[in-house]
C-alpha cells in the first residue's frame, strides 16, 4: 500500500501566480533593499548578544586564569595564551600542579566531574526524550480522536508548560520529601533527593511531567494536518489499525515529531534549573550547565572552555539529529515563509 | 478579534461529527486516557494549591482536599523580613516588559521581511536566527558574566535584560514569520483595488488581521522571559533588589527551624496564577503560536 504524500509542489500550484519575469527583477532589487533594512536590526542585535559573547568566550578559553602564576609565584592580573590547556583540563582531566606540571584531577574537584556530568546529561536526555515522545504520542493520538472535552484537555496541557520550572522544581521538592505525599501514598521510605538513582529518577519524573503534554501538543498539531480521507481509503483497502498507524500516521507526522524531538533534546541537554533547585546537583545529578555555573566562581577562562565544549557538543548533536531525521527545519520554515 | 486566529485545519471533525457511534470499548478507553491526561496535568498543580492554603504545622498531612486552611502563607511570602518576594514580582514585570517590547519591536520587521519578501541570503538569516534560539544559555553565560563584571553591571537591570534578548528575539521572529506567512495578504491587494489608500489598507485590513498574531507572540515571549532562571540567577549575583521571581522562589527561605514548604507553595501560586489565567484565556491562540513553527513539514 502506498500513500501519496502531499508535497510542496501541490501547495505551490495553489498559491498566487508568479509575476511576469521582466517585472519581477525590478521588484526583487527594491524588495532586497527593504528586506535588508527590516532584517538588519535583528541580525545586529543577535550578533551583539549571541555572536560576540560566543567569539569572546572561545578567545578567552585559550587564555590562562588571572591569579597566582604557577611559574613565578607572583599574582598577575594579565592572562596569556596557553593553547589547549583549558580544554585538556576538562577533556583529559589534567589539573595543574604547583610545580607547573599536570596531574590527574583529584576526585571532588570540578575538573574531575566533567565526564560524569556529560554522561548524566546525555542519560537524562535519552531517557526523558524517549519517555516523553512515547507517552506524548499516545496522548496525541487519543486527543486527536476525542471530540468531547478537547478544549478542556488542550487547556489542561498548557498548565505544566506555563508554570515556571523554578516553581515546579520547588513543588517537586515538597512532593519528593522523605515525609512527603509521594512516599506516604506509595508507602515507601525512599530518600528521593539524597541518594543517586532516586535523585536521578526524581529529575526524570519532574521533567517528564512538565514536557510530555507539550510534546503531545506538537504531535497533535501534526496529526491534525493529516487528511481523514487517507485513513478512509486505507480502511476500504483493508488496512488494520496497526497498519494505518505505521503506514499513514507515522510517516506523515514525522516532520512534526522530528521538530518536537530535536527541540526537546536541545532543551534537556542544557537543563539547569530543575536539577539545580531539586537536588543542588548532588548525588550524580550535576548536568553540564550546573558544572559551568559552579566553575564561574573558580575560573572564568576555564569556564569559557567548558562553555565552548558544551556548545560544540550540543551543536554536533543538533546537526546529527537533523541528519538522522532528515528534517529540514530551516527549509520547512523558508517554504512556509514563501 | 477571534476570527483571524491561525487555526489548525479541522477536516477530521467535519467528517465524523454527525455520526453518533454506538458504545464501544475503544471510545471508553479514549475517555479514560483523556481523564488521565487531565489528572496528569492538574494533580501536582492541585497539590500546590492545597498546600498553599494549609497551615504550616500540617505540611505533611496527606489529606487530598483543603483542610486547616489559612491565608497566613501568603502574608508570610510577602513578609520582607525573610524574602523580597513582592519586590521580585515587580522585577519580573519590569524585565519581562522591556524584553517583550524590544523583541517585538525589532522582531516584527524581521518577521515581516522573512514571511513576505524574497531576498538573497534569506535561508542563511533564518538558519542564524534558529541557531541563535537553540544556543545553550551556558554558552553565552560565561563570556557575558566576564563582560558584565568588567562593566560593573552584575546585579543591575540591564545585566538581566540584555542577555534575555538572545532567546526572546529569535522566538519572536520565528513565531511571527510563521504567523505572517499564513496571513491572507491578498486582502491588502483587494482593499487597494477597491480604492483604499496604502495607509487605509494597513490600518483597516492588515492591522486587525495581524493584531492577534502580535498579541500571541508577545504572550509567548513574555512567558519565556518570566520563566527564565539560569541567566537571571547568575547575573543577579544574589541582589534581591533586581532578582526576578524565579530566583526569589528558588532561594525562598524562612526563619530557623521552619520548613517553609507551605509558604513557598503560596509564593509559587502567586507567580503561577496570572500565567495559568492567561494560558486558559488564550489557550487556542497560544497553541497555534506554539505549533506554528513546528508543523510546516
Amino acid at each position: 500500500m502506498t500513500v501519496a504524500r502531499p508535497t510542496a509542489d501541490t501547495a505551490e500550484l495553489a498559491g498566487a501566480p508568479q509575476p511576469a519575469p521582466a517585472k519581477r527583477k525590478k521588484i526583487r532589487t527594491g524588495e532586497g533593499r527593504l528586506a535588508v533594512t527590516l532584517v538588519a536590526p535583528t541580525v545586529i542585535l543577535l550578533a551583539l548578544v549571541v555572536g560576540y559573547p560566543i567569539i569572546k568566550g572561545i578567545y578567552q578559553s585559550f587564555q590562562s586564569e588571572p591569579g597566582l602564576d604557577p611559574t613565578t609565584g607572583f599574582f598577575s592580573n594579565t592572562t596569556h595564551w596557553i593553547g589547549l590547556t583549558n580544554y585538556k583540563h576538562w577533556l583529559l582531566q589534567q589539573c595543574a600542579t604547583p610545580g607547573g606540571g599536570t596531574t590527574k584531577c583529584p576526585t571532588g574537584t570540578l575538573g574531575s566531574q566533567f565526564w560524569s556530568s556529560m554522561w548524566v546529561t546525555i542519560f537524562f536526555t535519552v531517557v526523558t526524550v524517549t519517555i516523553e515522545t512515547v507517552i506524548g504520542m499516545c496522548f496525541a493520538l487519543v486527543m486527536h480522536r476525542a471530540f468531547k472535552g478537547r478544549g478542556l484537555v488542550r487547556a489542561a496541557i498548557l498548565v505544566p508548560w506555563a508554570i515556571p520550572t523554578a516553581v515546579t522544581s520547588k513543588l517537586w521538592i515538597v512532593i519528593f520529601d522523605p515525609q512527603g505525599v509521594l512516599n506516604k501514598t506509595l508507602g515507601t521510605q525512599t530518600a528521593w533527593t539524597s541518594s543517586q538513582w532516586p535523585a536521578r529518577l526524581a529529575v526524570i519524573i519532574a521533567d517528564v511531567w512538565k514536557t510530555t503534554p507539550f510534546i503531545a501538543l506538537l504531535i497533535l498539531a501534526g496529526l491534525q494536518g493529516i487528511s481523514a480521507d487517507l485513513y478512509e481509503s486505507a480502511r476500504v483497502d483493508g488496512a488494520n489499525a496497526w497498519q494505518r498507524f505505521t503506514r499513514i500516521t507515522l510517516p506523515l507526522v514525522k516532520p512534526a515529531l522530528a521538530v518536537a524531538v530535536i527541540f526537546r533534546t536541545l532543551d534537556v541537554l542544557r537543563m539547569y534549573d530543575l536539577p539545580w533547585i531539586l537536588t543542588g546537583g548532588s548525588n550524580g545529578t550535576t548536568t553540564i550547565s550546573i558544572l559551568v555555573v559552579k566553575q564561574l566562581n573558580v575560573g572564568l577562562n576555564s569556564a569559557s572552555a567548558l562553555s565552548t565544549i558544551t556548545f560544540i557538543v550540543i551543536f554536533a548533536i543538533a546537526l546529527g539529529m537533523v541528519r538522522l531525521f532528515n528534517a529540514n527545519i530551516v527549509g520547512a520554515q523558508a517554504k512556509g515563509a514563501k | 478579534m477571534t476570527t483571524a486566529t491561525v487555526s489548525v485545519p479541522r477536516s477530521t471533525t467535519a467528517e465524523t461529527v454527525h455520526t453518533r457511534p454506538p458504545f464501544r470499548w475503544g471510545t471508553f478507553g479514549n475517555g479514560l486516557v483523556i481523564a488521565l491526561i487531565i489528572v496528569w496535568c492538574f494533580l501536582p498543580f492541585y497539590w500546590m494549591v492545597v498546600l498553599a492554603f494549609r497551615e504550616n504545622a500540617y505540611t505533611y498531612d496527606t489529606t487530598p482536599w483543603f483542610t486547616h486552611t489559612t491565608l497566613g502563607n501568603f502574608r508570610y511570602a510577602f513578609n520582607t523580613a525573610f524574602n523580597q518576594f513582592g519586590r521580585s514580582l515587580v522585577n519580573s514585570l519590569i524585565i519581562g516588559t522591556v524584553v517583550t517590547v524590544v523583541a517585538m519591536v525589532v522582531g516584527v520587521f524581521a518577521g515581516y521581511a522573512m514571511a513576505r519578501l524574497s531576498f538573497r541570503g534569506k535561508g542563511l538569516v533564518l538558519a542564524a536566527i534558529l541557531g541563535a534560539s537553540m544556543f545553550p544559555g551556558v554558552a553565552i553565560l560565561t563570556p557575558i558574566f566576564q563582560l558584565f563584571t568588567n562593566f560593573g553591571w552584575l546585579g543591575t537591570y540591564q545585566a538581566l535584560i540584555i542577555p534575555q534578548i538572545s532567546f526572546s528575539l529569535p522566538l519572536a521572529v520565528y513565531t511571527l514569520t510563521s504567523f505572517f506567512a499564513d496571513m491572507p495578504w491578498e486582502l491588502e491587494q483587494a482593499a487597494r483595488v477597491d480604492g483604499a489608500t496604502p495607509g487605509q489598507a494597513f490600518r483597516l485590513v492588515i492591522f486587525p488581521l495581524a493584531a492577534p498574531a502580535l498579541f500571541t507572540t508577545a504572550i509567548l515571549v513574555f512567558l519565556a522571559s518570566w520563566n527564565e532562571y539560569l541567566l537571571s540567577s547568575v547575573l543577579s549575583v544574589g541582589k534581591a533588589s533586581v532578582a526576578p521571581s524565579t530566583v526569589a522562589i528558588a532561594n525562598f527561605t524562612a526563619g530557623p527551624h521552619i520548613v517553609p514548604y507551605t509558604q513557598t507553595m503560596a509564593a509559587g501560586l502567586v507567580v503561577t496564577i496570572p500565567l495559568v489565567i492567561v494560558v486558559l484565556l488564550f489557550q487556542r491562540r497560544i497553541v497555534s503560536g506554539l505549533t506554528a513553527g513546528g508543523v510546516k513539514g
